[in-house]
């Protein structure tokens, strides 16, 4: 998990698979410098020979169609409707959820999701999340793989293996210690409890792993001379640190900064158990808890604005999400 | 290789001083890893290390925990409802498996073929995934109302087939949820198989045309044993993945109807935080240490191989 790790909510089998990119970024990166993107290849299966044939045209005409009507329908298909229904009137939904606004365009759903069920505040305990949970993580993932990957005191060894040990720690096993842990913090006892505060999320979050993981190997593959000639030049650790290591490091610092914002977006079991406050809870969390007291139409409104965000994240930086997605190629590279 | 900036290790280890220590950077190094010692000393080695105390104590909070031996693992093992979530989450596993697990390869080698409008398919198949699981969930539920009304149920009507009753019957609950889960992951995967597509060497296929290879021939012969071992990554993921499904049948069906959806993950919730007795935490604990030692061993294996891999 990727960035899972942390918090214990089941890992999704759609964040997993980002967990390989673990096996190298700076080959990577070199590859997706000649390569800029997934779309273009130097050949396949089918070769220029092989299309110059009507059999194979024909058969790649097919090839497009299915798809287009595939993907369009499974991947586009669910959004279109739910932002249909988003402004459609219950009934109409019910009776025909297919027809175009039979009855009219009820824009006023979006307007009572926002105010009233109070979905402008859950959006902003989002993003409150979302932009801690990222903070943290940087901080975290950045100082711990520059000690690991160039200060190396004696420690770092052991370090190493007691940090990577955890990836192989399957999340489920901190849940109920880790929510006792929250309950009754260490030091500052049950009467301090981070029940309710955010930092129960942002804490156990950092304590990822595979960010650690990710980073320390992108570190580990800067070009040493740049390093050793900062230091003979007298830049101290924290010199170093701020002005030469990080200022390299933008591609990998891309990357996790997608995987911790979107993990935090999209976390549900762990803010559902450490915030238990509605005050405080987030979208993911409120959602499937005000769905029996709204109506549907405006329960749909609602959900089409918990996913506008993501979306719009995704189609401005999709080349970053895809290049992150695909890391995990950098398996058998 | 050593890069630290003064090489103090030699003499300093003869006469290691505090003072000797800071002047060395000690101080600084240590400054720096303390973020990362602090976090995973409290929110990951302490909790691995007292889940395991745990399942062994009994444990509410209120009064010292005691220790009681193997109880808690005899009463989950004694537990009725454990057979069925063990079986559910088997057969939710192998469901996604047979749904799910070959779509992807199929669509990224199709993807990987046509010449244009690979970066618009490539984004339209992710869109799943970046939907957050709680919306994509709360979606389908309405996608699966049982009315002959119901979204899925229309389209069925379409195609003159009566409507279905999806997460109401016991038959037919898990598959939902499995089809909801494969929509939601296939994206992620379709995108690591191009990515690995594309690390397949050109010169392959030109020397299986030099042979005289047809397309098929070129797609099994070479495409699918270039993919073998993301494949198989791949096939560990997903398993450890569906181990611990939760969501979908937290969300779709609370368990039900019927306890036909109860999974592993459900149950242990059930006996943390679901309990009217207040939480059981040592059998909650004691299950997740069952469930953990058996997905170890897999994401062992799975590093293993990936490693092995990335450095060849």
């Amino acid at each position: 998990m990727s960035a899972d790790t942390a918090a214990p909510a089941p890992v999704s089998a759609a964040t997993m698979p980002s967990s390989p990119a673990a096996a190298s970024s700076v080959p990577e990166r070199r590859r997706a410098r000649r390569k800029p993107s997934l779309t273009d290849s130097e050949r396949g299966i089918v070769s220029d020979a092989d299309r110059r044939q009507p059999r194979v045209r024909r058969a790649m005409t097919g090839v497009h169609i299915f798809l287009s009507v595939t993907l369009v329908l499974a991947g586009l298909g669910p959004l279109l409707w739910l932002a249909k229904a988003a402004v459609t009137p219950t009934q109409d939904t019910l009776r025909q959820p297919f027809a175009l606004w039979p009855n009219g365009i009820d824009w006023a759903n979006l307007s009572t999701a926002w105010s009233d069920i109070h979905i402008d505040q859950y959006f902003f305990n989002t993003i409150v999340i979302a932009a801690g949970a990222w903070a943290f993580q940087l901080v975290v993932a950045t100082t711990g793989a520059y000690t690991l990957s160039v200060l190396r005191p004696r420690y770092a060894r052991v370090l190493n293996s007691l940090v990577l040990a955890t990836l192989f720690i399957p999340s489920v096993v901190l849940l109920v210690p880790l929510y006792l842990t929250i309950v009754d913090p260490p030091l500052l006892g049950r009467d301090h409890s981070l029940l309710n505060n955010y930092l129960a999320v942002w804490l156990p979050m950092a304590a990822n792993a595979f960010n650690i993981l990710l980073v320390k190997r992108f570190f580990d593959n800067l070009p040493r001379e740049v390093i050793e000639a900062a230091q003979t030049d007298g830049a101290g650790p924290f010199r170093l640190f701020w002005s030469i290591i990080l200022p390299m490091s933008r591609p990998i610092l891309g990357v996790v900064s997608v995987f911790a914002i979107i993990a935090a977006w999209k976390d549900f079991l762990w803010p559902l158990l450490v915030l238990p406050d509605p005050a405080v809870q987030p979208l993911s969390v409120r959602l499937p808890a005000v769905q029996s007291q709204t109506e549907l139409d405006v329960f749909l409104a609602a959900l089409a604005i918990a996913t506008i965000i993501p979306i719009a994240m995704f189609l401005i930086f999709q080349r970053v999400f895809l290049r992150s997605a695909g890391l995990g190629g950098a398996v058998k590279g | 290789m050593t890069t630290t900036q003064h090489p103090p290790a030699a003499p300093a280890s003869r006469r290691a001083t505090p003072l000797s220590w800071i002047r060395a950077g000690g101080l600084s190094k240590l400054l720096f890893a303390l973020p990362m010692i602090l976090v995973f000393a409290i929110f990951s080695w302490t909790p691995i290390v007292r889940s395991v105390v745990m399942s062994f104590q009994k444990t509410n909070l209120l009064t010292p925990a005691e220790w009681v031996g193997l109880d808690n693992f005899q009463a989950v093992l004694n537990d009725p409802l454990l057979g069925t979530a063990v079986l559910n989450t088997l057969y939710f596993a192998a469901l996604a498996l047979v749904m799910g697990f070959p779509v992807p390869i199929l669509m990224a080698v199709l993807m990987s073929e046509v010449k244009r409008g690979k970066g618009v398919y490539s984004a339209l198949a992710y869109l799943p995934v970046v939907v957050p699981p709680v919306v994509a969930v709360l979606l389908w539920k309405v996608f699966y109302d049982g009315s002959p009304d119901g979204v899925f149920n229309t389209i069925l009507g379409w195609f003159g087939i009566g409507p279905q009753p999806w997460l109401q019957s016991t038959s037919m609950a898990m598959p939902s949820l499995v089809i909801e889960a494969t929509w939601a992951a296939a994206g992620g995967s379709i995108i690591i198989y191009l990515a690995a597509l594309l690390s397949v060497p050109p010169e392959l296929y030109d020397a299986a045309e030099v042979d005289g290879a047809s397309i098929w021939r070129k797609a099994w012969h070479v495409t699918l044993p270039q993919l073998r071992g993301v494949i198989f990554v791949m096939l560990i993921l997903q398993i450890l993945a569906t181990a611990q499904v939760f969501l979908e049948p937290f969300l779709f069906t609370g368990g039900g109807p019927a306890n036909s959806t109860v999974t592993v993950l459900l149950l242990i919730y059930r006996y943390a935080f679901q309990n009217s007795l207040g939480g059981n935490y040592g059998m909650a604990t004691a299950l997740s240490v069952m469930l953990a030692g058996f997905l170890a061993v897999l994401s062992w294996v799975y590093f293993r191989l990936t490693n092995r891999w990335s450095t060849s």
